[in-house]
């Protein structure tokens, strides 16, 4: 599959020009993730180095987007930036209606907690079992013990792990392993989860089985996913393709002469 | 069902992952406890043995020269002072007391070795030392002494030969000097061993000393005499040129002595601060690395929204379980090994609650120190790292 072929797939990607798509699943009227003039810089003085270039976007709940671009393009400064992983510093951006600018660290760890993450390396603690790892997503809810215990065993059976509930990480396959990191960010039932190249290090098959089981427990939670990547095995199953270069957003148009 | 899930204990799955490095910090922390316990074992040794003699004087109240120190730092006074304050109300009796370094030689291999004699009256019950009391009456006769259980070997196998029921004549000062008893005082640090005769038999030893210039007078009074109300009168009426004090104080100042007055006392304090920073050093290396490594799970957790404070708390955890785990195996060497120096040095290595739990406390500190270090590494956990 070449990446022009899946833009058919593709909704229009310039937010400030186009109207999204109403929102599938939400009951809020906030969208989910809400961008308006967003620039960011790295260094200081004169080593001051624009990185991202107003950006504007909207996705609603329950929407599946891919971003993708060429690496040192920003996409994963954004990812980060709408993780409340790094602080806003010019333009706003909210999540679930809360805005991130000048958002204190509080806030910021507070706001995290209704996002799930998903990483390149599975980034696992190695010290506690598939089903512990798993646990420690709830450990900062307030959950009964009950409740919790059927949580996680659903999700592990929904990533297809029930069988190695109590494997460390060194004792599962790269597969497996990021199949725990993806129970791990959903056992929380978040509203939002990014993930950031989360195939890149597995193999055709794996890659393609993680984001499928991705996609089904988000479409049943309602949960709005946005997925970094590289991988153009995996573009089909999105709502909508962002296409990022150098630190801007391009619109539909512009990605389809940039791929060919 | 409402009831609420139980935390993970993170800090102590943390620890127990990594097998090796546990071991080693349960190691180092033991090292630093039984460096503690020994450096406190000595200094405990010294001060109980360097006051056995004093607790064992039966009487209430002890006059010494106004110039005198210590046990090894003594000077004479006339026996007429001590007969002043026997006039006092509320004294029952007073004894002299000689005490000097004499010449001893060891007749397995001629060797001259200094002994600590102590001269008492032998009609008197000067001493509560067992032995002391059993044998005091055969000191009348002349040239007799009793020996000291606990001295060190250097002094010849006294001890076993007597108990083999052998006649023992040494050699004390160039006289034949018969052995009659045993008693146990402990050796100090000041003193290798002990000898107790008569009076009279002293003098003869210690030719060079004066009949009636003794070092130590004791004071026995009469049940119910007010103690302090007696050394008030003692005090107006005898000169300056000697001092009287209950017996409890005249303790308390040879340990004063020995802590402010020679170098061992701040050696072995000094002791306990080095074990501390050593054992310091070690956890933190340990819980160093430990954080170094996991720095990529605790940004992860920071991502998830844990906030600081949990990791914080789990560092510190872990620094509390290692200081428990290690202090228990460094506590069992650390009796193990006085037991040990017990038996080849004659010191009266004792352990104690008191101690036990303030070597606790310092390894829990020690330990909390090194985290608080290792926590500053933390820092480092930048959650925007890990994308």
């Amino acid at each position: 599959m070449n990446p022009s072929d899946s833009m058919g797939y593709a909704a229009p990607t310039h937010p400030t020009n186009s109207p999204t798509p109403p929102p599938p699943h939400s009951l809020s009227m906030y969208p989910a993730i809400s961008i308006r003039q967003l620039n960011h810089y790295y260094g200081h003085g004169p080593l001051k180095k624009q990185v991202l270039f107003n950006i504007n976007l909207d996705i609603n709940r329950g929407e599946i987007i891919i971003l993708t671009g060429p690496s040192g393009s920003g996409k994963t400064t954004l990812l980060t930036l709408m993780g409340g992983l790094r602080s806003v510093q010019a333009g706003n951006l909210s999540i679930l209606g809360q805005e991130l600018l000048h958002a204190t660290k509080e806030q910021m760890t507070l706001a995290r907690r209704n996002i799930g993450f998903i990483f390149q390396a599975h980034n696992l603690l190695n010290f506690l079992t598939a089903y512990q790892n798993v646990e420690m997503a709830l450990e900062i809810q307030d959950i009964t013990a009950a409740e919790a215990d059927t949580r996680i065993r659903t999700v592990l059976s929904a990533v297809g792990l029930e069988h190695r509930i109590d494997y460390y990480p060194s004792g599962l396959s790269g597969g497996q392993k990021q199949r725990v990191a993806i129970a791990r960010a959903l056992v929380s039932q978040p509203k939002i989860i990014l993930a950031d190249e989360p195939t890149a290090a597995l193999d055709k098959k794996s890659g393609r089985d993680v984001v499928e089981i991705m996609e089904n427990l988000a479409r049943k939670q309602g949960c709005t996913i946005l997925l970094v990547t590289h991988d153009n095995r995996i573009l089909d199953l999105a709502d909508r393709i962002i296409y990022m270069e150098d630190g801007s957003l391009v619109s539909r148009s512009d990605v389809a002469a940039i791929a060919q | 069902m409402t009831q609420k899930k139980k935390p993970l204990f993170l800090s102590w799955l943390q620890l127990r992952k990594e097998r090796a490095r546990l071991l080693v910090a349960i190691a180092g922390i033991s090292f630093a406890d039984v460096l503690m316990f020994l450096q406190m074992g000595f200094r405990g040794a010294l001060f109980s043995s360097a006051v056995e003699f004093h607790h064992s004087l039966n009487g209430e109240i002890v006059m010494l020269s106004s110039r005198s120190r210590s046990l090894i730092s003594l000077d004479r006074f006339t026996e007429r002072r001590l007969y002043q304050a026997a006039g006092v109300t509320g004294v029952a009796s007073v004894s002299p007391i000689y005490l000097n370094t004499i010449q001893w030689r060891n007749l397995d291999n001629k060797e001259i070795w200094e002994i600590y004699a102590i001269g008492i009256n032998p009609e008197h019950q000067v001493l509560n030392i067992p032995g002391v009391e059993a044998n005091r009456e055969q000191l009348r006769q002349p040239d007799t002494a009793l020996f000291n259980l606990g001295s060190r070997q250097e002094f010849g196998a006294i001890a076993q030969q007597f108990k083999a029921g052998e006649t023992i004549i040494t050699e004390i000062d160039e006289r034949q000097v018969q052995i009659r008893g045993l008693f146990k005082l402990s050796p100090t640090f000041g003193i290798n061993a002990y000898l107790i005769t008569s009076d009279i038999n002293f003098l003869r030893m210690a030719d060079f000393r004066q009949g009636g210039l003794i070092d130590v007078g004791v004071i026995k009074l009469n049940p119910g005499a007010d103690v302090e109300a007696v050394l008030a009168e003692m005090r107006s009426r005898l000169p300056d040129d000697v001092k009287v004090m209950t017996r409890e104080d005249y303790a308390t100042a040879e340990v004063a002595f020995w802590n402010a007055s020679t170098p061992v006392g701040y050696t072995f304090d000094l002791g306990v601060v080095i074990a501390f920073i050593v054992g310091a050093v070690i956890v933190y290396q340990i819980l160093y690395s430990d954080v170094t490594d996991h720095l990529p799970e605790y940004a992860t957790l920071k991502a998830m929204g844990f906030r600081d404070r949990y990791l914080l708390m789990v560092v510190f955890q872990e620094s509390v379980i290692l200081a428990i785990l290690g202090f228990i195996p460094g506590t069992a060497i650390a009796l193990g090994i006085y037991r040990i120096t017990n038996l080849a040095t004659m010191l009266p290595m004792a352990m104690d609650l008191g101690r036990i739990v303030f070597v606790l406390i310092l390894t829990i500190l020690m330990s909390s120190f090194s985290a608080a270090m290792a926590m500053r590494k933390l820092q480092a956990a930048d959650p925007a790292d890990i994308f």
